[in-house]
């Protein structure tokens, strides 16, 4: 579902140019969790972003679903991004002013699903995660855990055909970031595709693949 | 998609409720200094008398001075004589027609209260429906009463007020001069802005009088007097049979195409007057619409527009505060914008999203901006009250407080497109490094 070939990507100034991505390679079959290991500034992140759409590249070639994003413009790229790929951040991200309900409405907003629909939805993710007694709640009233799970909610609600994991339990203590990612475990064990990027080589046991990213490239497949 | 912009705008605002007042503040009193002086310069310059506006007439002879120097426009008297003015009258060529004259008089009102001068203005009995003069009691005086030199009056509202409680007094008297006058008409509230009779901005004359009777009884003249000649002879019969230029006249025609046929009568006249060794400079008579006397005297002041302009850029240096706040407001939000990209929103999500909230603002900013507006014109009401009919037009209709809150919009709008260009043009990545 995912077919990556020669891609680069590359960050240019007036005075240097420096390769954050260079000739990477990679195939990821539906229902795969793979990691992505690699210490700070080895771009990892901006392999995320490039496979998230967030962020475009410079050479090769993407084919998400199907899809060549290279061709894509900014609208349509945006309508790939809603309705194929969830996303969470290390930093979880929520908007710190709208309640859980409406955080994890934002995708499905774009998508302009009817208000019954997205209702239910919204709950059912929030069943998934645990945390529905927790709706109207604002982020700032959640733990850093919960957090996370309602960043793992809103990523599931549009039921995307690929996850995108950037560091999930950075930020987290050890107990919790071992309930988070067991809820990546369930999601991936229920049928989901994740692509994770982390630091941590622990965090790869369970994982279907790791690949290794050092200054841009991968290491092994 | 609408409903969710206005949603996610009400959360913007009250995330920065500071910066957003500030915003709102700025665009309010922006449009609140251009609205208030906009309404004073539109009330000013419009035509009072809209359905008049090709059948009123301003009328020029020219019998003046033959060695003024000048182009035929300048040159031309704006007044007539005495003796023009009652031949014209007397040929009635028009539907309807007045000479007029300024004046005042000391009114002796029955009671304690002490005499008082009053404004008042000589005119024949065509004078209030060619001028739209509305009556709250009785009429004006019949073309008998004007040939008769009938001692009769109407008075205005705020005279018939002070002598009389407010009550009808038609078939009253009032002394002017020294003698019994019957009020045959009393004014509703009144008022022409500006006075297109004689084109200044001051109230409603308190009394109106016969233009013969006032002739008559030689009462003062309140305006301009030219004479270019010496007067022939001594007192007031002398001075009427002058060549001083002081009686405005007036017409109203059936039709504006019969607007030439009148100026072939006036040109016919002056050569009449010609042949009797008068009028020595050559044709050079003329009539004017209400607009095209304004016009022709220059009635609103050069300055009005200059204040207009100072306004304009007031609000323009508001607009520019605004476009700082929106910046500071929207590129703060980077953490947010990055959420709704990753999560799908376009470029031009965001961007529409952005425009959305600054109209939600400059919403806010046209309410402030018409109370502001709303305060400032009653100031200047409570300043001017009774001093000038400025004080009359200084209020906010619906269509001009409806103007008021869509500029409002509009400048908001047009402020934020380069913060709202700014803010969403960045990719998500970008947005998501600001974090």
């Amino acid at each position: 579902m995912l077919e990556m070939s020669s891609v680069a990507k590359r960050y240019r100034t007036a005075s240097v140019e420096t390769r954050a991505l260079e000739d990477v390679n990679l195939s990821i079959d539906q229902g795969e969790f793979v990691a992505i290991v690699g210490p700070s500034g080895s771009g990892k992140t901006t392999f995320l972003n490039v496979a998230g759409l967030l962020e475009s590249f410079d050479e090769g070639t993407y084919q998400l679903d199907g899809d060549d994003v290279s061709r894509l413009n900014d609208r349509q790229r945006s309508r790939l991004r809603n309705q194929k790929i969830g996303f969470i951040f290390q930093n979880f991200n929520l908007i710190p002013d709208l309640s859980v309900f409406d955080n994890i409405d934002v995708p499905l907003r774009y998508r302009k699903l009817p208000a019954q629909e997205r209702s239910e939805r919204i709950r059912s993710a929030l069943d998934r995660v645990g945390l529905l007694g927790r709706i109207h709640h604002l982020p700032g009233q959640l733990s850093g855990g919960q957090q996370q799970r309602v960043a793992i909610a809103r990523a599931l609600v549009g039921d995307p055909r690929l996850l995108l994991a950037d560091e999930p339990t950075g930020n987290l203590d050890s107990k919790t970031a071992e309930g988070v990612f067991e809820l990546l475990l369930d999601l991936h064990s229920s049928g989901s595709t994740i692509l994770m990027v982390t630091h941590e080589e622990s965090m790869t046991t369970h994982t279907t693949r790791s690949i290794h990213i050092r200054d841009g490239y991968f290491e092994s497949t | 998609m609408f409903r969710y912009n206005i949603f996610l705008a009400s959360r913007g605002v009250l995330r920065h409720p500071v910066l957003s007042a500030l915003m709102a503040v700025a665009v309010g009193l922006g449009i609140a200094m251009f609205m208030a002086i906009f309404t004073i310069a539109f009330s000013l310059s419009k035509n009072p008398l809209p359905d008049k506006k090709d059948l009123l007439y301003r009328v020029q002879l020219d019998a003046g001075d033959p060695n003024r120097q000048g182009d035929a426009a300048s040159s031309r008297p704006h007044q007539l004589t005495y003796m023009d003015a009652v031949a014209l009258m007397r040929e009635g060529r028009a539907m309807r027609q007045s000479a007029l004259f300024g004046t005042a008089a000391i009114i002796r009102p029955e009671g304690a209260e002490i005499p008082f001068e009053a404004t008042g203005r000589a005119a024949y009995g065509d004078f209030f429906a060619m001028f739209d003069a509305p009556f709250k009691y009785g009429q004006a005086w019949t073309d008998v009463e004007d040939e008769n030199r009938e001692r009769v009056v109407v008075l205005s509202e705020h005279i018939n007020d002070r002598l009389f409680g407010g009550e009808n007094s038609i078939g009253e008297h009032i002394t002017l001069k020294e003698e019994l006058f019957r009020v045959v008409g009393v004014l509703d509230d009144w008022q022409l802005v500006p006075r297109v009779y004689d084109f200044n901005f001051a109230p409603i004359e308190d009394t109106f009088v016969p233009f013969t009777t006032a002739a008559e009884m030689e009462f003062a003249r309140r305006g301009n007097t030219n004479c270019w000649q010496s007067i022939p002879g001594e007192g007031h019969q002398a001075f009427l049979a002058s060549e001083c230029i002081w009686i405005q006249y007036w017409v109203e025609l059936s039709d504006p195409s019969r607007r030439a046929s009148y100026l072939s009568f006036l040109d016919s006249y002056a050569n009449q007057q010609k042949e009797l060794g008068r009028f020595q400079r050559p044709l050079n008579n003329a009539i004017h619409t209400i607009d095209e006397w304004s016009d022709y005297v220059g009635a609103v002041d050069e300055g009005i527009w200059v204040t207009i302009v100072i306004a304009l850029l007031f609000l323009t240096v508001c607009l520019i505060n605004s476009i700082g706040l929106l910046l500071a407001k929207f590129l703060s939000r980077s953490s947010e914008l990055a959420v709704h990209r990753a999560m799908g929103a376009s470029r031009l999500q965001l961007f529409t999203r952005f425009l959305v909230e600054s109209a939600c603002i400059g919403f806010a900013g046209g309410l402030l901006g018409l109370f502001l507006a709303w305060m400032g014109l009653l100031g200047i009401r409570v300043l001017f009250r009774g001093e000038t009919a400025i004080s009359h037009v200084t209020h906010l209709d619906m269509p001009l407080a409806i103007a008021t809150v869509v500029l409002a919009i509009f400048a908001s709008l047009v402020a934020s497109l380069y913060p709202a260009w700014r803010g969403s043009r960045g990719t998500p990545a970008s947005l998501l490094r600001g974090l």
